[in-house]
Protein backbone atom coordinates (compact mmCIF):
# COMPACT_ATOMS: atom_id res chain seq x y z
CA UNK A 1 0.00 0.00 0.00
CA UNK A 2 2.90 2.60 0.92
CA UNK A 3 4.35 1.84 -2.47
CA UNK A 4 1.22 2.67 -4.51
CA UNK A 5 0.79 5.85 -2.18
CA UNK A 6 4.33 6.50 -3.26
CA UNK A 7 3.90 5.57 -6.97
CA UNK A 8 1.11 7.92 -7.00
CA UNK A 9 3.13 10.94 -5.37
CA UNK A 10 5.82 10.47 -7.74
CA UNK A 11 3.70 10.42 -10.81
CA UNK A 12 1.46 13.04 -10.04
CA UNK A 13 4.81 15.22 -9.25
CA UNK A 14 6.07 14.79 -12.36
CA UNK A 15 3.01 15.46 -14.32
CA UNK A 16 2.46 18.82 -12.67
CA UNK A 17 6.23 19.47 -12.67
CA UNK A 18 6.60 18.22 -16.73
CA UNK A 19 3.85 20.42 -17.66
CA UNK A 20 3.92 23.58 -15.56
CA UNK A 21 7.65 24.05 -15.03
CA UNK A 22 8.52 26.79 -17.25
CA UNK A 23 11.42 27.16 -19.88
CA UNK A 24 13.70 30.08 -19.89
CA UNK A 25 16.65 31.20 -21.53
CA UNK A 26 18.83 30.92 -18.56
CA UNK A 27 17.37 29.46 -15.69
CA UNK A 28 18.17 30.62 -12.27
CA UNK A 29 15.27 29.06 -10.12
CA UNK A 30 15.32 25.60 -9.05
CA UNK A 31 12.18 25.02 -11.04
CA UNK A 32 12.92 26.56 -14.60
CA UNK A 33 14.27 24.47 -17.42
CA UNK A 34 16.54 25.87 -20.20
CA UNK A 35 16.05 26.34 -23.58
CA UNK A 36 16.79 24.32 -26.21
CA UNK A 37 17.25 25.79 -29.70
CA UNK A 38 15.29 24.06 -32.26
CA UNK A 39 12.55 22.48 -29.37
CA UNK A 40 11.61 25.52 -27.15
CA UNK A 41 8.26 24.33 -25.43
CA UNK A 42 8.25 21.12 -27.36
CA UNK A 43 10.83 19.86 -25.33
CA UNK A 44 8.71 19.00 -22.45
CA UNK A 45 7.24 15.73 -23.86
CA UNK A 46 10.33 14.31 -23.17
CA UNK A 47 8.97 13.57 -19.89
CA UNK A 48 5.80 11.34 -21.10
CA UNK A 49 6.73 10.41 -24.48
CA UNK A 50 10.42 8.86 -23.95
CA UNK A 51 9.34 6.72 -21.25
CA UNK A 52 6.22 5.33 -22.74
CA UNK A 53 8.64 4.30 -25.67
CA UNK A 54 11.25 3.23 -23.04
CA UNK A 55 8.29 1.23 -21.24
CA UNK A 56 7.41 -0.63 -24.60
CA UNK A 57 10.61 -2.04 -25.43
CA UNK A 58 11.00 -3.06 -21.48
CA UNK A 59 7.25 -5.11 -21.94
CA UNK A 60 8.52 -6.71 -25.35
CA UNK A 61 11.94 -7.77 -23.92
CA UNK A 62 10.15 -9.10 -21.14
CA UNK A 63 7.63 -10.85 -22.70
CA UNK A 64 10.29 -12.57 -25.48
CA UNK A 65 12.44 -13.28 -22.34
CA UNK A 66 9.50 -15.51 -20.60
CA UNK A 67 8.55 -17.08 -24.20
CA UNK A 68 12.15 -17.83 -24.28
CA UNK A 69 11.55 -19.01 -20.21
CA UNK A 70 8.29 -21.16 -21.84
CA UNK A 71 9.79 -23.00 -24.77
CA UNK A 72 12.43 -24.30 -22.33
CA UNK A 73 10.49 -25.22 -19.28
CA UNK A 74 7.11 -25.74 -21.06
CA UNK A 75 5.52 -23.97 -18.08
CA UNK A 76 2.42 -22.32 -19.09
CA UNK A 77 2.35 -19.79 -16.13
CA UNK A 78 5.42 -18.62 -17.89
CA UNK A 79 3.31 -17.84 -21.44
CA UNK A 80 0.70 -15.94 -19.33
CA UNK A 81 3.36 -13.53 -18.19
CA UNK A 82 4.92 -13.04 -21.70
CA UNK A 83 1.10 -12.19 -23.01
CA UNK A 84 0.01 -10.14 -20.19
CA UNK A 85 3.55 -8.01 -20.68
CA UNK A 86 2.94 -7.91 -24.63
CA UNK A 87 -0.21 -6.54 -23.91
CA UNK A 88 0.90 -3.68 -21.79
CA UNK A 89 4.11 -3.05 -24.37
CA UNK A 90 1.10 -2.86 -27.36
CA UNK A 91 -1.03 0.00 -25.27
CA UNK A 92 2.60 2.04 -24.33
CA UNK A 93 3.44 1.20 -28.00
CA UNK A 94 0.44 2.50 -29.50
CA UNK A 95 0.76 5.41 -26.45
CA UNK A 96 4.43 6.57 -27.62
CA UNK A 97 3.37 6.31 -31.25
CA UNK A 98 0.13 8.70 -30.88
CA UNK A 99 1.93 11.36 -29.09
CA UNK A 100 5.33 11.21 -30.75
CA UNK A 101 3.37 11.63 -34.01
CA UNK A 102 1.22 14.54 -32.31
CA UNK A 103 4.82 16.21 -31.29
CA UNK A 104 5.72 15.74 -34.98
CA UNK A 105 3.05 17.69 -36.19
CA UNK A 106 4.25 20.72 -34.33
CA UNK A 107 7.93 20.37 -34.62
CA UNK A 108 8.37 19.07 -38.02
CA UNK A 109 4.97 19.84 -40.06
CA UNK A 110 3.44 16.22 -40.72
CA UNK A 111 2.49 13.83 -38.51
CA UNK A 112 4.14 11.07 -40.11
CA UNK A 113 7.72 11.61 -41.33
CA UNK A 114 9.00 7.72 -41.95
CA UNK A 115 11.99 8.83 -39.13
CA UNK A 116 14.14 5.72 -38.22
CA UNK A 117 12.30 5.83 -35.26
CA UNK A 118 8.85 5.78 -36.69
CA UNK A 119 9.85 3.30 -38.74
CA UNK A 120 11.47 1.27 -36.11
CA UNK A 121 7.54 1.70 -33.53
CA UNK A 122 5.80 0.67 -36.66
CA UNK A 123 7.91 -2.56 -37.26
CA UNK A 124 7.08 -3.16 -33.58
CA UNK A 125 3.44 -2.48 -34.03
CA UNK A 126 3.35 -4.62 -36.85
CA UNK A 127 5.60 -7.57 -35.42
CA UNK A 128 3.08 -7.36 -32.07
CA UNK A 129 -0.48 -6.73 -34.15
CA UNK A 130 1.07 -10.43 -36.39
CA UNK A 131 1.96 -11.97 -32.82
CA UNK A 132 -1.69 -11.69 -31.29
CA UNK A 133 -3.62 -12.30 -34.39
CA UNK A 134 -1.52 -15.59 -34.17
CA UNK A 135 -2.63 -16.42 -30.77
CA UNK A 136 -6.02 -15.62 -31.68
CA UNK A 137 -6.36 -17.83 -34.42
CA UNK A 138 -4.97 -21.42 -32.27
CA UNK A 139 -7.67 -22.48 -29.66
CA UNK A 140 -5.54 -25.28 -27.85
CA UNK A 141 -3.35 -23.53 -24.94
CA UNK A 142 -0.42 -25.50 -25.03
CA UNK A 143 -0.40 -25.03 -28.91
CA UNK A 144 -0.56 -21.38 -28.87
CA UNK A 145 1.76 -20.89 -26.26
CA UNK A 146 4.91 -22.73 -27.86
CA UNK A 147 4.18 -21.10 -31.65
CA UNK A 148 3.80 -17.95 -30.30
CA UNK A 149 6.17 -17.90 -28.80
CA UNK A 150 8.76 -19.84 -31.35
CA UNK A 151 7.34 -16.67 -33.38
CA UNK A 152 8.26 -13.68 -31.28
CA UNK A 153 12.01 -15.58 -31.28
CA UNK A 154 11.89 -15.19 -34.96
CA UNK A 155 10.80 -11.64 -35.16
CA UNK A 156 13.43 -11.13 -32.09
CA UNK A 157 16.28 -12.19 -34.20
CA UNK A 158 15.06 -9.51 -36.90
CA UNK A 159 15.00 -6.75 -34.80
CA UNK A 160 18.99 -6.14 -35.27
CA UNK A 161 18.72 -5.78 -38.86
CA UNK A 162 16.22 -2.72 -38.38
CA UNK A 163 18.62 -0.83 -36.66
CA UNK A 164 21.49 -1.26 -39.45
CA UNK A 165 19.28 -1.20 -42.51
CA UNK A 166 16.96 1.89 -41.10
CA UNK A 167 20.10 4.90 -41.42
CA UNK A 168 21.09 3.81 -44.56
CA UNK A 169 17.69 4.64 -45.77
CA UNK A 170 16.18 7.17 -44.62
CA UNK A 171 17.76 10.41 -42.77
CA UNK A 172 17.19 10.92 -38.68
CA UNK A 173 15.10 13.97 -37.49
CA UNK A 174 14.43 12.66 -34.20
CA UNK A 175 16.17 14.31 -31.74
CA UNK A 176 19.25 12.23 -30.52
CA UNK A 177 20.00 11.05 -34.04
CA UNK A 178 23.13 10.03 -34.90
CA UNK A 179 22.86 13.05 -37.72
CA UNK A 180 20.56 15.08 -36.16
CA UNK A 181 22.49 18.99 -36.16
CA UNK A 182 20.25 21.37 -34.59
CA UNK A 183 18.91 19.96 -31.53
CA UNK A 184 22.11 17.49 -30.73
CA UNK A 185 21.48 14.55 -28.31
CA UNK A 186 19.37 16.15 -25.96
CA UNK A 187 19.73 13.63 -22.72
CA UNK A 188 23.14 14.42 -22.60
CA UNK A 189 23.97 18.01 -22.70
CA UNK A 190 21.20 20.25 -23.11
CA UNK A 191 19.09 19.38 -20.18
CA UNK A 192 20.25 21.16 -17.01
CA UNK A 193 20.05 19.43 -13.49
CA UNK A 194 16.26 19.81 -12.62
CA UNK A 195 15.17 18.73 -16.08
CA UNK A 196 17.01 15.19 -15.79
CA UNK A 197 16.06 14.89 -12.26
CA UNK A 198 12.51 14.97 -13.74
CA UNK A 199 13.23 12.83 -16.32
CA UNK A 200 14.79 10.19 -14.36
CA UNK A 201 12.06 10.32 -11.56
CA UNK A 202 9.39 9.88 -14.67
CA UNK A 203 11.06 6.92 -16.23
CA UNK A 204 11.63 5.58 -12.73
CA UNK A 205 7.67 5.91 -11.93
CA UNK A 206 6.58 4.55 -15.26
CA UNK A 207 8.61 1.97 -15.02
CA UNK A 208 6.86 0.80 -11.63
CA UNK A 209 3.98 1.76 -12.64
CA UNK A 210 4.70 -1.28 -16.05
CA UNK A 211 5.65 -3.55 -13.42
CA UNK A 212 2.49 -2.88 -11.37
CA UNK A 213 -0.18 -3.35 -14.02
CA UNK A 214 2.00 -6.53 -15.46
CA UNK A 215 1.10 -7.98 -11.96
CA UNK A 216 -2.28 -7.09 -12.38
CA UNK A 217 -2.74 -8.25 -15.90
CA UNK A 218 -0.64 -11.32 -15.18
CA UNK A 219 -3.62 -12.10 -11.95
CA UNK A 220 -6.90 -10.71 -14.71
CA UNK A 221 -5.72 -13.51 -16.79
CA UNK A 222 -5.07 -16.07 -14.18
CA UNK A 223 -8.32 -15.78 -12.59
CA UNK A 224 -10.15 -15.27 -16.41
CA UNK A 225 -8.67 -18.85 -16.62
CA UNK A 226 -10.04 -20.56 -13.70
CA UNK A 227 -13.85 -18.65 -14.27
CA UNK A 228 -13.87 -20.43 -17.73
CA UNK A 229 -12.66 -23.57 -16.46
CA UNK A 230 -15.30 -23.42 -13.96
CA UNK A 231 -17.88 -22.64 -15.95
CA UNK A 232 -16.98 -24.74 -18.52
CA UNK A 233 -17.56 -27.42 -15.66
CA UNK A 234 -20.84 -26.87 -14.74
CA UNK B 1 21.34 -32.34 -45.14
CA UNK B 2 21.56 -35.90 -45.75
CA UNK B 3 19.62 -38.49 -48.79
CA UNK B 4 16.86 -38.42 -46.74
CA UNK B 5 15.68 -35.04 -47.25
CA UNK B 6 17.19 -35.20 -50.77
CA UNK B 7 14.42 -37.82 -51.16
CA UNK B 8 11.51 -35.75 -48.92
CA UNK B 9 12.10 -33.12 -51.60
CA UNK B 10 12.08 -35.62 -54.52
CA UNK B 11 8.95 -36.61 -52.73
CA UNK B 12 7.13 -33.06 -52.69
CA UNK B 13 8.76 -32.20 -56.73
CA UNK B 14 6.66 -35.06 -57.80
CA UNK B 15 3.33 -34.34 -55.61
CA UNK B 16 3.59 -30.81 -56.82
CA UNK B 17 4.00 -32.06 -60.83
CA UNK B 18 1.00 -33.91 -60.40
CA UNK B 19 -1.39 -31.05 -58.75
CA UNK B 20 0.62 -28.26 -60.03
CA UNK B 21 -1.40 -26.38 -57.62
CA UNK B 22 1.11 -24.03 -56.18
CA UNK B 23 2.90 -23.69 -59.62
CA UNK B 24 -0.42 -23.00 -61.19
CA UNK B 25 -0.98 -20.62 -58.58
CA UNK B 26 2.30 -18.61 -58.26
CA UNK B 27 2.43 -18.36 -62.06
CA UNK B 28 -1.27 -17.36 -62.56
CA UNK B 29 -0.52 -14.49 -60.27
CA UNK B 30 2.71 -12.78 -61.51
CA UNK B 31 0.53 -12.06 -64.30
CA UNK B 32 -2.16 -10.96 -62.21
CA UNK B 33 0.39 -8.52 -60.56
CA UNK B 34 2.35 -7.62 -62.97
CA UNK B 35 -0.89 -6.60 -65.35
CA UNK B 36 -2.21 -4.77 -61.86
CA UNK B 37 1.19 -2.25 -62.10
CA UNK B 38 0.72 -2.01 -65.50
CA UNK B 39 -3.02 -0.93 -65.19
CA UNK B 40 -2.16 1.42 -62.35
CA UNK B 41 0.84 2.70 -64.50
CA UNK B 42 -1.10 2.97 -67.58
CA UNK B 43 0.55 6.00 -69.72
CA UNK B 44 2.49 7.58 -66.77
CA UNK B 45 6.25 7.66 -67.35
CA UNK B 46 7.55 6.20 -64.28
CA UNK B 47 10.89 6.64 -62.45
CA UNK B 48 13.71 3.93 -62.82
CA UNK B 49 13.49 4.20 -59.00
CA UNK B 50 9.90 3.06 -58.36
CA UNK B 51 10.37 0.21 -60.63
CA UNK B 52 12.98 -1.53 -58.56
CA UNK B 53 10.39 -0.98 -55.32
CA UNK B 54 7.82 -2.74 -57.30
CA UNK B 55 9.58 -5.33 -58.69
CA UNK B 56 9.88 -6.23 -54.77
CA UNK B 57 6.36 -5.88 -54.04
CA UNK B 58 5.26 -8.28 -56.94
CA UNK B 59 8.35 -10.78 -55.29
CA UNK B 60 6.66 -10.25 -52.00
CA UNK B 61 2.81 -10.95 -52.95
CA UNK B 62 3.16 -13.36 -55.24
CA UNK B 63 5.77 -15.35 -52.46
CA UNK B 64 2.78 -14.84 -50.19
CA UNK B 65 0.68 -16.38 -52.41
CA UNK B 66 1.94 -19.60 -52.79
CA UNK B 67 4.76 -20.24 -50.44
CA UNK B 68 2.68 -21.42 -47.51
CA UNK B 69 1.99 -24.49 -49.50
CA UNK B 70 4.99 -26.64 -47.67
CA UNK B 71 3.41 -27.18 -44.77
CA UNK B 72 -0.01 -26.23 -45.52
CA UNK B 73 -0.23 -29.81 -47.63
CA UNK B 74 0.74 -31.72 -45.49
CA UNK B 75 -1.54 -30.83 -42.92
CA UNK B 76 -4.39 -31.26 -45.63
CA UNK B 77 -3.68 -34.59 -46.23
CA UNK B 78 -2.76 -35.82 -43.03
CA UNK B 79 0.58 -37.05 -43.72
CA UNK B 80 1.79 -34.73 -40.72
CA UNK B 81 2.23 -38.00 -38.12
CA UNK B 82 4.08 -40.06 -40.94
CA UNK B 83 6.35 -37.60 -41.74
CA UNK B 84 7.24 -37.37 -37.87
CA UNK B 85 7.68 -40.99 -37.92
CA UNK B 86 9.88 -41.58 -40.73
CA UNK B 87 12.47 -38.22 -40.44
CA UNK B 88 13.96 -36.07 -38.12
CA UNK B 89 12.95 -32.62 -37.49
CA UNK B 90 16.13 -31.11 -39.31
CA UNK B 91 15.68 -33.95 -42.30
CA UNK B 92 11.83 -32.41 -42.96
CA UNK B 93 12.87 -28.87 -42.69
CA UNK B 94 15.88 -29.32 -45.26
CA UNK B 95 13.57 -31.00 -47.55
CA UNK B 96 11.12 -28.71 -47.92
CA UNK B 97 13.33 -25.53 -47.60
CA UNK B 98 15.37 -26.98 -50.49
CA UNK B 99 12.43 -27.40 -52.39
CA UNK B 100 11.39 -23.64 -51.30
CA UNK B 101 14.25 -22.58 -52.68
CA UNK B 102 13.90 -23.63 -55.75
CA UNK B 103 10.31 -22.33 -56.47
CA UNK B 104 11.34 -19.00 -55.54
CA UNK B 105 14.28 -18.87 -57.94
CA UNK B 106 11.99 -20.48 -60.19
CA UNK B 107 9.50 -17.86 -59.39
CA UNK B 108 11.49 -14.75 -59.25
CA UNK B 109 13.53 -15.34 -62.51
CA UNK B 110 10.22 -16.10 -64.30
CA UNK B 111 9.32 -12.22 -62.67
CA UNK B 112 12.48 -10.58 -63.29
CA UNK B 113 12.67 -11.43 -67.35
CA UNK B 114 8.64 -10.76 -67.71
CA UNK B 115 8.98 -7.50 -65.30
CA UNK B 116 12.19 -6.31 -67.84
CA UNK B 117 10.37 -7.24 -70.91
CA UNK B 118 6.92 -5.29 -69.86
CA UNK B 119 8.56 -2.25 -68.10
CA UNK B 120 11.22 -0.32 -70.19
CA UNK B 121 12.52 1.97 -67.47
CA UNK B 122 13.67 -1.15 -65.71
CA UNK B 123 16.95 -1.28 -66.49
CA UNK B 124 19.58 -2.98 -65.19
CA UNK B 125 23.44 -1.29 -65.00
CA UNK B 126 25.55 -3.47 -62.91
CA UNK B 127 24.01 -7.14 -63.73
CA UNK B 128 26.55 -8.99 -61.42
CA UNK B 129 25.14 -6.13 -58.70
CA UNK B 130 21.79 -7.46 -59.27
CA UNK B 131 22.23 -11.04 -59.59
CA UNK B 132 24.05 -11.61 -56.05
CA UNK B 133 21.40 -9.26 -54.32
CA UNK B 134 19.22 -11.50 -56.06
CA UNK B 135 20.33 -14.72 -55.27
CA UNK B 136 21.39 -14.09 -51.54
CA UNK B 137 17.46 -12.11 -51.41
CA UNK B 138 15.70 -15.22 -52.73
CA UNK B 139 17.53 -17.37 -50.20
CA UNK B 140 16.31 -15.35 -47.54
CA UNK B 141 12.45 -15.19 -48.87
CA UNK B 142 12.47 -18.95 -49.16
CA UNK B 143 14.06 -19.20 -45.55
CA UNK B 144 11.72 -17.08 -44.08
CA UNK B 145 8.67 -18.07 -45.61
CA UNK B 146 9.60 -21.78 -44.98
CA UNK B 147 9.42 -21.35 -41.05
CA UNK B 148 6.58 -19.27 -40.98
CA UNK B 149 4.46 -21.55 -43.09
CA UNK B 150 5.24 -24.20 -40.78
CA UNK B 151 4.08 -22.17 -37.70
CA UNK B 152 0.91 -21.48 -40.17
CA UNK B 153 0.31 -25.37 -40.65
CA UNK B 154 -0.14 -25.60 -37.48
CA UNK B 155 -1.89 -22.25 -36.35
CA UNK B 156 -5.91 -22.72 -37.16
CA UNK B 157 -6.15 -20.21 -39.76
CA UNK B 158 -4.28 -20.94 -42.91
CA UNK B 159 -4.56 -18.74 -45.63
CA UNK B 160 -4.85 -15.38 -43.91
CA UNK B 161 -2.94 -15.08 -41.36
CA UNK B 162 0.67 -15.93 -43.85
CA UNK B 163 1.15 -12.72 -45.17
CA UNK B 164 0.39 -11.09 -42.02
CA UNK B 165 3.02 -12.84 -39.89
CA UNK B 166 5.21 -12.75 -42.86
CA UNK B 167 5.52 -9.19 -43.79
CA UNK B 168 7.64 -8.04 -40.30
CA UNK B 169 9.99 -11.16 -40.53
CA UNK B 170 10.71 -10.28 -44.07
CA UNK B 171 10.68 -6.37 -43.63
CA UNK B 172 14.53 -5.94 -42.95
CA UNK B 173 15.40 -8.65 -46.24
CA UNK B 174 13.09 -6.25 -48.68
CA UNK B 175 14.50 -3.02 -47.65
CA UNK B 176 17.27 -3.85 -48.16
CA UNK B 177 16.89 -6.10 -51.27
CA UNK B 178 14.90 -2.59 -52.81
CA UNK B 179 17.67 -0.76 -52.22
CA UNK B 180 20.24 -3.22 -53.34
CA UNK B 181 17.91 -3.19 -56.70
CA UNK B 182 18.00 0.53 -56.72
CA UNK B 183 22.10 0.33 -57.10
CA UNK B 184 22.24 -2.39 -59.65
CA UNK B 185 19.32 0.19 -61.44
CA UNK B 186 21.45 3.08 -60.82
CA UNK B 187 25.18 1.36 -61.74
CA UNK B 188 26.65 1.96 -58.53
CA UNK B 189 29.77 -0.42 -57.90
CA UNK B 190 30.38 -3.53 -55.86
CA UNK B 191 32.52 -1.55 -53.36
CA UNK B 192 29.42 1.00 -51.85
CA UNK B 193 27.17 -1.63 -52.15
CA UNK B 194 28.69 -4.11 -49.49
CA UNK B 195 27.02 -3.23 -46.11
CA UNK B 196 23.53 -3.68 -47.86
CA UNK B 197 25.35 -7.41 -49.19
CA UNK B 198 26.52 -7.81 -45.72
CA UNK B 199 22.78 -7.09 -44.06
CA UNK B 200 21.12 -9.56 -46.66
CA UNK B 201 24.19 -12.31 -46.19
CA UNK B 202 23.94 -11.98 -42.51
CA UNK B 203 19.96 -12.21 -42.44
CA UNK B 204 20.27 -15.32 -44.37
CA UNK B 205 22.86 -16.88 -41.97
CA UNK B 206 21.10 -15.96 -38.82
CA UNK B 207 17.50 -16.76 -39.78
CA UNK B 208 18.64 -20.02 -41.44
CA UNK B 209 20.31 -20.60 -37.85
CA UNK B 210 16.94 -19.80 -36.00
CA UNK B 211 14.76 -21.33 -38.21
CA UNK B 212 16.63 -24.77 -37.76
CA UNK B 213 16.68 -24.61 -34.08
CA UNK B 214 12.96 -23.62 -33.45
CA UNK B 215 11.83 -26.00 -35.97
CA UNK B 216 12.10 -28.92 -33.19
CA UNK B 217 9.41 -26.76 -31.40
CA UNK B 218 6.99 -26.04 -33.99
CA UNK B 219 7.52 -30.03 -35.61
CA UNK B 220 6.75 -31.49 -32.24
CA UNK B 221 3.77 -29.48 -31.07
Amino acid sequence: MIWKIFLFLLLAFVSVAGISFPIVENPTKWYEFPLIPGLEENAKIIFFHVPTAWLTVIAFLMSTLYSFKYLRKKNLDDDLKSYASAQLGMIFCILATITGSVWAKFAWGSFWNWDPRETSIFALLLIYGAWFALRSSIESEEKRATLSAVYSMIAFVTVPFFIFIMPRIMTGLHPGSADDSNAGPVVNFKMNGNMLLIFFLSLIGFTILYFWMWRIGYKSILLKDKLDKKLIRG
Amino acid sequence: MNSKSYSLFLKDLKSELRTRYAINALAMFIIVAISVIMFSVGQEKISPGLTGGLFWVVIFFTAMSGLSRAFVSEEERGTTLALQLVASPTTVFSGKLIFNIILVFAMNTVIAVLYSALFNEFIIRNFLLFLTSFVFGNIGLAISSTIIAAIIAKAGAKGTLYPVLSFPILLPLILASVQLTLFAIDGISFESAKFELAIVVSYDVIMLTASYMLFDFIWKE
